[in-house]
């Protein structure tokens, strides 16, 4: 038997936009465990439920997260409208579905980027943000902000968009479809990317049912599951079939999120053909007494929302399960066999969101 | 079928192509009507209200009634628009430039003059010192 040795990977790293740390026990060059430590920038924000309002708590809920803040919003929203029984107009759940998706594009789009980065594949890395940049434009037309939205509240929206503007944003989503085709099509064929990404980090389809792997992780090891399918606020009235692959790869995580952006593209051409005219808000009286589990489904997967209300203004307890949290134990199983020049790739294939994990 | 001229035809299309970035400090930056910039105040149009201060979700804003005095954090305001709708006389706005770095943190203040008394009147039969 080989020596072994531990190498600290993280919580600073190149790879790495966030921190987390993990130990790698190596046995010559192969990964035979990793060891986390999560909790660099734990900021309390369950806590502040009982200093802020429910309603003010919206803004802090969008802010656990840059990246899929306005979905983490929509999932508190949702938790506290079911316990205060409140009608939102569907015009405003339409408004949510086109921004969650917005979000969807823009969030699978720089994760694409942050992969071909990861491997070395610069120019690829500034095409995709090139791309994820006119979606970001859409964001601070229609919002007023380009990553914090604020878009969201108890009972409806802020913000509604006028059909003109609607039209326009449509025609350039077509603009944006265009350009995201060239990218998509190096994700697909390029030599580089099917040989670092090929049978590098294999979850078993077993394993990710076992471990618990959440959104297009669990997609990539062939489960089709899919929050979206539980059609809660305007998704019922969408149809769409979650995107499976089989082959358990990094290869094959890349290639769900490449075609997620497409099916993004097309949710959001049946929201503005279904959209309708009509309110975007109604008027919240008294407080939440009661509690609810709202789960909803983000770029990286399902996050689960549990809010508690006691019928004060403040809410008793707010406890958020993230995708990134659901999907490391998956990871520790990925890396264990791996080669230590895989890591990097491997950790970025679960679109690791460090700030969502430890709130 | 892999191969690598799908990339390399991109790459050599770029080429032709304008640059992407916006050269910001030469050419000023794009907007739109509703980015959010910063918070102002038209100070002629405040009548201390103080709503905005209640309002705030982060305790950016303090509003002093009896000086006349409208004040704003903004390395705490989050621009999140709760001022702007609280105001009843529209003296706030939402503008679309970005507020201007700072080395210090400092407290942006204004000073808004007082249209109506500010002490409450006394009930009759109470001394001053107890109201």
């Amino acid at each position: 038997m080989a020596n072994r040795t531990i190498i600290p990977f993280g919580p600073q790293h190149p790879v790495l936009p966030e921190p987390i740390h993990l130990d790698l026990v190596l046995e010559d060059e192969k990964v035979v465990e990793a060891i986390p430590n999560v909790g660099f920038v734990h900021r309390g924000l369950e806590l502040l439920c009982q200093k802020k309002s429910f309603q003010d708590m919206v803004l802090v809920a969008e802010r656990i997260c840059g990246i899929c803040s306005l979905i983490h919003g929509v999932g508190f929203v949702q938790g506290i409208e079911k316990v205060m029984n409140l009608e939102v107009p569907e015009r405003a759940l339409f408004l949510r579905v086109f921004w969650g998706e917005l979000s969807r594009i823009h969030s699978h789009i720089l994760w694409l980027g942050l992969a071909a980065d990861a491997i070395g594949f610069e120019s690829l890395f500034m095409h995709s943000w090139r791309v994820r940049e006119m979606v970001l434009d859409i964001f601070e037309e229609t919002t007023g902000g380009r990553v914090i939205f604020d878009a969201v509240k108890v009972g409806g929206v802020r913000k509604d968009i006028s059909k003109e503007t609607f039209t326009r944003i449509m025609k350039q989503l077509d603009k944006v479809e265009e350009e995201y085709k060239q990218i998509a099509e190096v994700f697909i064929k390029d030599f580089t990317i099917i040989h670092r990404w090929s049978n590098v980090g294999v979850l078993s389809k077993e394993n990710a049912a076992k471990l618990g792997a959440v959104g297009p992780t669990l997609r990539a090891s062939g489960i089709k599951s899919d929050t979206r399918m539980l059609k809660y606020g305007a998704y019922e009235k969408i149809d769409f079939e979650p995107i499976v692959e089989h082959t358990c790869d990094c290869y094959a995580r890349s290639l769900v999120r490449v075609k997620e952006v497409y099916q993004s593209f097309d949710i959001i051409r049946q929201c503005y053909n279904k959209i309708s005219e009509g309110e975007i808000e109604t008027k919240v009286t008294g407080f939440p007494t009661g509690e609810f589990f709202s789960r909803v489904e983000q770029p990286r997967g399902e996050v689960i929302y549990y809010v508690k209300g006691n019928g004060t203004k403040f809410l008793d307890r707010f406890r958020v399960r993230t995708p990134t949290f659901a999907n490391i134990p998956p990871l520790l199983q990925m890396l264990a066999g791996c080669d230590l020049a895989d890591v990097p790739a491997i950790i970025i294939s679960i679109d690791p969101c460090i700030s969502c994990t430890e709130r | 079928m892999s191969d690598i001229l799908t990339m390399c035809k991109i790459v050599l299309s770029s080429l032709r192509k304008k640059t992407a970035c916006q050269m910001y400090p030469v050419k000023p930056a794009k907007f739109y009507k509703n980015s959010r910039g910063h918070i102002a105040l038209e100070p002629a149009k405040c009548i201390l209200c103080t709503l905005c201060a209640k309002r705030c979700p982060t305790g950016a804003i303090e509003v002093d009634r009896t000086k006349g005095v409208w004040q704003i954090n903004r390395f705490k305001c989050i621009l999140c628009n709760e001022c702007v709708h609280s105001c009843r006389p529209v003296a706030l706005s939402m503008e679309n430039q970005y507020a201007a770095p700072s080395a210090n943190k400092d407290i942006e203040t204004h000073n808004v003059e007082i249209k109506k008394p500010a002490a409450k009147p006394v009930a009759p039969g109470e001394s001053a010192e107890n109201s």
